[in-house]
């Protein structure tokens, strides 16, 4: 804004700061930058401008001063300290100031730097204790990205349940997650292409006229407002599905995230209504929660009753005409086919389509027979595999038509 | 005008708005490098209350833009007055004015409706324009903030460009119904509001409710830290514990330990789904209170 004051003051500071200060500053903002940071040249001017202040007289204001200016989310906002008294007070984790850009060194820092929590080793939850939401997008770490972006390829091929490393794992999960956001950031663009036609509703406009004595002051339009997609998923938690519970509880997450309209139900012997808990920004505390309402009592999957539940309790708030409903599911039902195939109906009547998800599809030589898949497949719009990212990446163009 | 820190955390104070160190930084900051200012956190603990603080410290005029989806520069920075516009036109119809002077008089100053955001860069005095639940616009209106809150000025087809008379402080403040921008986070300094702690809440209560005991005060801070902990769909925030407070030194309670009837029954204030009642059940308010008081 007042350019001209600003390069002045540059000019004065370059006076009273020494060149050693000044690299020192540029050394803090780069490894500021190499842990995910978004600054530009404005922000190291202005961290100039600070050093040379009064705020600098002192390092218990400095440090406030230069968060303030530096953060720019929750998650810099909670790092910063570290890295912070890393830096100038050279307190351990003198690591951070050697990255040169390779991808798994930019990770694990990062790592870290977090919170220190989630060493509990209990399933997945260590694997995902930083959240690299969209923040991660910033030039400052191009370099991973490359290096991350061909793994990712590999990655996305590959079954869930043969992917073994964690990192990989992790790295499947955010696949996951980010792919969710994806669909519905092209969902909602669609959308909008597609509004552009306005035209004026000439009858209304006139008749509102008629009080200013025919002159349209009040020009009404027309506009077909479209009722977003929403997506209802009913997901199979049972034992026989636990390779990969915890890759679509990621991906569910993402969805839940992202689309304004999702709600999430779990089912393995009953049905739980898992939205809210779904609803935390914060993906491991949500999965973790998750995680424990997911987990069977044993004693299989009732699919048939769980859409019972489904339909007698939930369908009529959650339902609109613009719903698709999502079942992941092997079909493995220890109840009655025919109760299934009875409930299949009735929610068919009601929603506008149904995609049966189902991860076996992905193996070899896998043929529907399981009695309750065999009962559900003629209500079933789309039934597609869904044991990789790729899988689940090929459904966006279809829910893009609905 | 340049206050320090700590005359700034006294004028909030002064102001009503007990600030901790940190925030006290940021808003010297934001005179300093001239950078509107983001304030995170969750619902209720005091975002928007910063700026009206912030514009009783510099006695400037308070300037609220509310977002909501589909906001649009229309209702945020400026529309014409068509009605008046109108009849300006008719009653020149007879006086032989040609187009060209009709136009300008009809667009010009006059028929301008001044919606906040223009309304904050033509104040003679800078105003504080605070721009809340910015995440509820939407991407486009983002970007369009973006570009003022970095030139001051905008252009009006119609009237040519305006340029800011005076540089408002600016303050967003976002929930994180959307994730915002890397661009405009970067513009702004960023401040991240937690829960006050124990003694911080206790001197809000005493700052807002200056008649109420002090021992109550420091109970009722404690009690709400404690109830904070427990797993709540709705977590209470500042505002909460005001109404709290207010309603318990209203019926006369001098010490929660004496009135658990009164305790129970005011529990209200703080819980606001049927779900959170039903979870804060008598027995474990007697059982916060014993560890607490």
């Amino acid at each position: 804004m007042t350019a001209g004051n600003a390069t002045a003051d540059v000019g004065a500071t370059g006076e009273t700061l020494g060149p050693a200060m000044r690299r020192r500053l540029a050394g803090f903002i780069r490894t500021l930058r190499d842990n995910g940071f978004a600054l530009g040249l404005a922000e190291t001017r202005d961290a100039l401008r600070i050093l040379a202040s009064p705020a600098a007289e002192r390092p218990s204001a400095l440090k406030p001063a230069l968060r303030a200016l530096c953060a720019a989310t929750h998650s810099d906002w909670q790092r910063f300290d570290e890295i912070f008294e890393a830096y100038w007070r050279g307190r351990g984790l003198r690591r951070t100031t050697q990255l040169s850009g390779t991808p798994s060194e930019h990770v694990k820092p990062q790592r870290r730097l977090g919170q220190g929590a989630g060493e509990s080793g209990a399933g997945m939850a260590d694997h995902v204790e930083r959240r690299d939401g969209p923040e991660a997008d910033n030039p400052a770490d191009g370099s991973g990205r490359k290096g991350g972006a061909s793994r990712a390829e590999n990655l996305a091929a590959t079954d869930v349940r043969h992917i073994a490393d964690p990192e990989d794992m992790a790295a499947a999960y955010e696949l996951a997650e980010r792919l969710a956001r994806a669909m519905r950031a092209r969902l909602v663009r669609r959308q909008r292409a597609r509004r552009s036609g306005r035209r004026l509703d000439l009858r209304r406009t006139i008749h509102r006229s008629i009080s200013h004595g025919g002159t349209p002051l009040e020009l009404v339009w027309r506009r077909r407002k479209p009722k977003p997609l929403r997506l209802v998923i009913l997901l199979d938690a049972s034992g026989s599905m636990s390779l990969y519970t915890a890759f679509f509880l990621r991906f569910v997450h993402g969805v839940v995230d992202a689309f304004r309209e999702a709600e999430v139900f779990v089912f393995h012997t009953r049905l739980a209504h898992v939205s809210d808990s779904l609803r935390d920004r914060d993906a491991a505390r949500a999965i973790d929660r998750m995680s424990l309402m997911a987990q069977g009592i044993g004693g299989g999957t009732r699919i048939g009753e769980s859409l019972a539940t489904f339909n007698r309790w939930h369908a009529a708030r959650v339902i609109n005409s613009r719903t698709a409903v999502m079942i992941v599911s092997d079909g493995y039902d220890t109840g009655e086919p025919e109760k299934l195939a009875e409930e299949m109906r009735r929610l068919r009547r009601r929603c506008r389509r149904i995609v049966w998800l189902n991860p076996l599809i992905g193996w070899e030589d896998y043929a529907p027979e399981a009695r309750g898949m065999q009962a559900a497949l003629p209500y079933v719009d789309l039934f597609a595999p869904a044991h990789n990212l790729e899988s689940l990446a090929a459904l966006e163009p279809y829910l893009a038509r609905i | 005008m340049t206050l320090t820190r700590a005359e700034i955390a006294r004028g909030l104070e002064a102001a009503g708005y007990v600030a901790d160190r940190d925030l006290a930084m940021a808003v010297w900051l934001m005179d300093f490098l001239k950078r509107p200012l983001l304030l995170e956190g969750e619902a209720g603990v005091g975002k928007t209350a910063v700026a009206k603080a912030l514009a009783d410290l510099n006695k400037a005029e308070l300037i609220r833009l509310q977002c909501y989806e589909g906001l649009d520069q229309n209702a945020a920075l400026y529309e014409w007055n068509y009605q008046r516009q109108l009849l300006a036109i008719k009653a020149r119809e007879g006086t032989g004015e040609n187009a060209d002077t009709v136009e300008e008089h009809v667009f010009s100053e006059k028929y301008l409706l001044e919606r906040p955001l223009l309304a904050a860069i033509r104040r003679e005095k800078p105003p504080v324009l605070l721009i809340d639940e910015v995440d509820r616009a939407d991407e486009e209106f983002e970007a369009f903030l973006l570009e003022l809150l970095s030139d001051f000025q905008v252009s009006i087809p119609e009237l040519g460009t305006v340029t800011a008379t005076s540089i408002p402080r600016v303050v967003l403040t976002s929930n994180g119904t959307r994730e915002l921008s890397d661009a405009l986070r970067r513009r702004c300094l960023y401040h991240y509001v937690d829960f006050p702690d124990m003694d911080r809440e206790a001197r809000i209560i005493l700052t807002r409710l200056p008649a109420i005991d002090s021992a109550l005060a420091h109970q009722i801070a404690r009690m709400v830290a404690a109830i904070r902990k427990e797993d709540l769909r709705k977590i209470p925030g500042v505002a909460e514990t005001l109404d709290w407070a207010a309603t318990l030194a209203g019926l006369g309670v001098a010490d929660l330990r004496q009135e658990p009837e009164a305790l129970h029954e005011t529990i209200v204030c703080l819980l606001k789904t049927h779900e959170d009642r039903s979870r804060v059940t008598p027995e474990l308010i007697d059982r916060l209170l014993g560890k607490v008081a």
